[in-house]
């Protein structure tokens, strides 16, 4: 038996595995970064009925968070978390119109860009597929963006979260620019602000009056989450206004 | 107290400094070299130099600190405040190099634009190629470089061999090529500055 036989015959035919252990094996190909792989995993799964919630969580955001985790804990390092993110994002790529036809109303809605002068995106990619993934839907604005397009953007889109991003010492001090500006016209408060990004830290944030820095993707998934949360339970308590 | 001045200085810069010393006669400076593939670990730059001001400092009569902020985002020039030591001005060594109102021209000129220097020329395969994992997996050049435009390599010490292999760089990164000759006096006015005892050597 040929080399390329014996490969042939011990290559995983993923169809055949049942639902645990094909989202098992999801798992280990997101990590691997193998996007066919995904793309495949995906398509039978949804023809075996799954929702596009349901497989978006448990094959995809689940494989990504493992990830992250390791990623975070020095075990990937970058080259492996860009290959399992275009892997998702092959997977997400399928689920998106699925998703969009369930009507569901999503978790949060968010503005992302990279900053004036930056043209740098992957973290801002990243988290974009990771909110999209939390079920928030997600405006991305690219990159370079000067604080015209947020502010065109907010105004079209109305979102909780307006997230900014920079790569560079001489880029970051502009996420200030474009928060003094929503102060200005008076509506800083109206939208949640993160900020992240290789140099950026905790001290940062503050200093340019941002709600939180975010330093990975995954904690910008759970600082979106809670914040949005918070923001929606003290609007609730508001007292409603009642004419005389 | 020693009488010796402490060089803490980025590897990628070790050949220009021993350049300039062996220029220039700073036999007063003891350089102590730290790893330059930190050019790629920016988190642990400040750590790392904190750590060593705070064993060496007491043995120098004087300290000061080649690089530039480097990626820490305000967290090395935090970590020097404490010390009272000075580092070189400027973002980076691209910018230490070239000058800071050149930097910012050719940053505004097209803010996709990539720095090699002769440290990157030279060590372009160890630090991009196989830093960045492109050895392994070429398919993330696009997600690396993709929006990129072009590779401007600013020299210190012209050599044809380095501009060669500059030009092949930007070639396989998928980018236009520009050299711009920055030579190395700025980079000595700019150490002099920090270390007047230099400067009196230079004058």
């Amino acid at each position: 038996m040929s080399n390329e036989e014996l490969h042939e015959e011990e290559e995983l035919d993923l169809a055949s595995l049942p639902d645990d252990e094909l989202v098992q094996q999801m798992h280990d190909d997101l990590y691997d970064g193998l996007k066919e792989e995904i793309e495949e995993g995906t398509h039978i799964l949804l023809d075996r009925g799954w929702g596009p919630v349901k497989l978006m969580n448990e094959a995809l955001v689940a494989g990504m968070t493992i990830v992250g985790i390791d990623f975070r804990d020095g075990i990937l390092f970058v080259p492996e978390v860009l290959l399992a993110a275009n892997a998702m994002k092959g997977g997400m790529a399928i689920l998106r119109p699925l998703l969009a036809a369930t009507g569901a109303p999503p978790v949060g809605t968010a503005v992302i860009g990279t900053v004036k002068g930056d043209i740098h995106d992957i973290g801002k990619n990243l988290v974009t597929m990771m909110w999209e993934g939390a079920g928030m839907e997600v405006y991305d604005l690219g990159i370079n963006n000067p604080v015209e397009n947020y502010l065109e953007a907010l105004e079209k889109h109305k979102p909780d979260i307006i997230g900014m991003s920079a790569l560079l010492t001489t880029t970051m001090p502009y996420m200030k620019v474009v928060v003094e500006e929503l102060v200005k016209r008076g509506i800083r408060d109206d939208y949640i602000v993160l900020v992240g990004g290789a140099p950026l830290n905790e001290e940062f944030g503050k200093a340019v009056g941002a709600d939180a820095y975010c330093r990975d993707a995954a904690v910008a998934v759970e600082t979106a989450k809670e914040l949005i949360a918070a923001r929606r339970a003290a609007l609730a308590e508001q007292p409603i206004a009642v004419a005389a | 107290m020693a009488r010796t001045t402490l060089l803490l200085a980025c590897g990628a810069l070790a050949k220009e400094i021993a350049w300039l010393i062996h220029r220039n006669g700073w036999t007063h400076l003891q350089v102590r070299y730290l790893p330059a593939d930190w050019h790629n670990h920016p988190e642990r730059i400040a750590p790392e130099i904190d750590r060593r001001l705070t064993d060496w400092q007491e043995n120098y009569r004087a300290c000061f600190v080649a690089y530039g902020d480097c990626g820490t985002g305000g967290l090395l020039d935090a970590v020097l405040s404490k010390h009272g030591v000075e580092r070189l001005p400027g973002a980076h060594c691209y910018e230490f190099f070239s000058g800071t109102a050149a930097f910012v021209q050719l940053m505004d000129e097209e803010p996709g634009t990539f720095f090699l220097t002769d440290f990157l020329v030279r060590h372009f395969e160890k630090l991009i190629t196989k830093g960045l994992g492109l050895d392994r997996h070429p398919q993330l050049r696009d997600m690396y470089f993709g929006n990129y435009q072009r590779l401007v390599y600013l020299t210190q010490l012209p050599d044809p061999e380095l501009d060669r292999q500059a030009q092949q760089a930007a070639v396989r990164l998928g980018l236009t090529y520009e050299q711009r000759l920055t030579g190395l006096d700025g980079f000595a006015a700019n150490l002099s500055a920090l270390n007047p005892q230099a400067a009196s050597c230079l004058s």
